[in-house]
């Protein structure tokens, strides 16, 4: 969409190519994973694994995608079986990864109080 | 559901994401941002599914419960002891899943809205060429970690002649291929950079030996969030972005402790540095040097005398199960007005935090178990302290001898104590191929067998 040049000059930053506005959010998302998770206690370093792998399969949502939004006139596209073949294993790192850091997570408990 | 609701669903679900690693700061809140992790993940699901035009919807809730079943039963079944590879195979998933996406998104680009007029957009090829290679990188090199981890293969380095030259010339090719696939949108390129960075992430990966499997496996953490980061550039997708920055930083920032732990740099590691450096100074002749050995009465008769105990358990205990009992040890000593406390070193185990899980799991108060920075001063006033299945992390050579490979390692200084109790099985050098001067010094006694059985015989005689 070609914009009238002189009065708009403030918006050309909204103009910009999509892939700088995803840059933007990704650079913005590695300072936040930085100061967190140097705040985790090394003591739950293994269940930091355990949900970082958990969550890191919101890969999932590409997958679903594929599956879901290839709908074609006849039969089933590639794409949507490789698709259903994602959602699977993704599927398996979601539950697996909470469920394996809550069993971790349950067992860290505090000295009884004498 | 219209575009905007779903893209400010998917901005809560980041926050839940963000909370979730944001709680394990303390025990206390871990448990509360776990479930906050679940609710985010089941809101950017369901946003997902919601979205206009999606189809097979029975078809997709048949896959997800298909796989959820195998995660829930694998979780809920594997021995604490088995976590590193469990991680790591499931690290192999998420990049498979982030490939599989990765050609999805390349066969039916107009699904997945990144078609332009003359074919895909450049940008999203760009994207999509790392996304594959990272995820094809992050799915072998975890296999390969798995096996090792699991004894399905050596654990040994593997190194052979022309090794760095093969993987460099292999992450040329992968470039190379890479750009061609972008200018040609050729499916043949595509599937190229496919099986180039499948081999690539199995040749990075074989060369690295069983203990330093912390990093690695901290590594393809890492790896596997920059896959879902990629993908999530090529869907132009802010929840896949945000996420897989969270876990590709998490990951990275545990590489570079684990790697500082072991005073080596991360390109050290992945090339193999320390199998050369050990096998560049080959066996020095062994002196043979008097060493006390004991046995579990001797070791029950010290231990019963003293006013506080330092236990220091390493790779050893895990692969001996002796968690269990060593806390029922620690138990008689705390009945006998003992102070009972765990000193843990960042390497020890496969993992990051492997020994605090597998004390919590002997149900160990998580306060009795400190760090290596928190405790290291307290040897100095320390009666005893009970090495159990570690070594290298408590070689004093660390600090004294410039001419070890592991020197400027920090190490618990375990010698500062008036008694050292080390279990062992044989008195043969540790993972590094470094004699311990420990167990030669006059306050160390050694106790030799299997970690397991040394402890159930002290706790006998106590």
């Amino acid at each position: 969409m070609p914009l009238p040049a002189p009065d708009n000059q403030l918006l050309a930053a909204s103009d910009a190519d999509p892939v700088v506005l995803s840059l933007t959010v990704f650079v913005l998302a590695c300072f936040i994973g930085y100061y967190v998770v140097w705040r985790v206690t090394p003591a739950l370093h293994s269940p930091l694994m355990a949900v970082t792998n958990a969550i890191s399969s919101v890969i999932i949502v590409g997958a679903l995608i594929a599956a879901g939004a290839t709908a074609q006139a006849q039969g089933i596209a590639i794409s949507q079986i490789l698709g259903f073949a994602a959602i699977t294993l993704a599927a398996v790192n979601i539950f697996g990864g909470f469920v394996i850091s809550q069993r971790m997570l349950g067992k860290f408990r505090k000295k009884p109080k004498q | 559901m219209n575009g905007t609701l779903a893209a400010l669903l998917y901005l809560t679900s980041s926050v839940c994401f963000i909370l979730a690693l944001r709680g394990l700061s303390s025990p206390e809140s871990a448990r509360r941002g776990n479930a906050l992790g679940i609710f985010g993940m089941i809101l950017a699901i369901g946003t997902t599914v919601a979205m206009p035009g999606m189809v097979s919807l029975p078809l997709i809730a048949v896959a997800v419960l298909l796989g959820g079943a195998i995660g829930t039963v694998i979780a809920l079944r594997i021995q604490m002891t088995a976590l590193p590879q469990l991680i790591a195979a499931f690290h192999s998933l998420v990049g498979a899943a982030a490939v599989l996406v990765a050609a999805a998104a390349f066969l039916h680009p107009a699904a997945l809205g990144i078609l332009g007029e003359h074919g895909i957009h450049t940008a999203s090829l760009v994207e999509m060429a790392i996304g594959t290679a990272i995820g094809a990188i992050t799915f072998t090199g975890s296999v390969v970690a798995f096996a090792k981890l699991q004894g399905l293969v050596t654990g040994a380095p593997l190194v052979f002649r022309g090794q760095h030259m093969i993987n460099a010339g292999l992450a040329v090719a992968c470039l190379a291929l890479g750009m061609w696939f972008v200018v040609s949108q050729s499916p043949a390129a595509f599937w190229l950079v496919v099986a180039s960075s499948l081999a690539l992430g199995l040749l990075l990966i074989v060369p690295i030996g069983g203990a330093d499997m912390p990093v690695v496996v901290s590594m393809l953490n890492s790896y596997s969030g920059w896959a879902a980061s990629g993908i999530g550039f090529t869907l132009h997708n802010n929840l896949l972005i945000i996420t897989g920055a969270l876990v590709g930083s998490s990951g990275a920032i545990l590489s570079y402790i684990m790697c500082k732990a072991m005073n080596r740099s991360i390109f050290n590691v992945i090339f193999g540095g320390f199998a050369v450096e050990s096998g560049a100074t080959p066996g020095a002749p062994r002196e043979q040097r008097p060493v006390k050995i004991g046995n579990a009465e001797d070791a029950a008769f010290i231990m019963k005398n003293a006013s506080s105990v330092i236990i220091v358990p390493g790779y050893g205990m895990a692969v001996a199960q002796a968690q269990h009992v060593l806390r029922e040890m620690a138990d008689q000593l705390k009945e006998n007005g003992v102070n009972v406390r765990y000193a843990i070193h960042p390497v020890a185990g496969r993992m990051p935090g492997h020994m605090n899980v597998l004390l919590a799991e002997a149900n160990v108060p998580y306060d009795e178990v400190a760090e290596l920075e928190e405790i290291n001063r307290d040897f100095a006033v320390t009666d005893v302290v009970y090495v159990i299945g570690a070594n290298d992390i408590t070689n004093p050579a660390a600090r004294s001898d410039p001419k070890s490979p592991i020197f400027g390692m920090p190490v618990l200084d375990v010698e500062k104590a008036k008694t050292v109790l080390f279990v062992k099985r044989s008195l043969a050098s540790g993972y590094a191929g470094i004699d311990n001067e420990l167990f030669y010094r006059d306050n160390t006694m050694m106790l030799l067998g299997d970690a397991k059985k040394v402890t159930e015989e002290l706790l006998k005689a106590l």
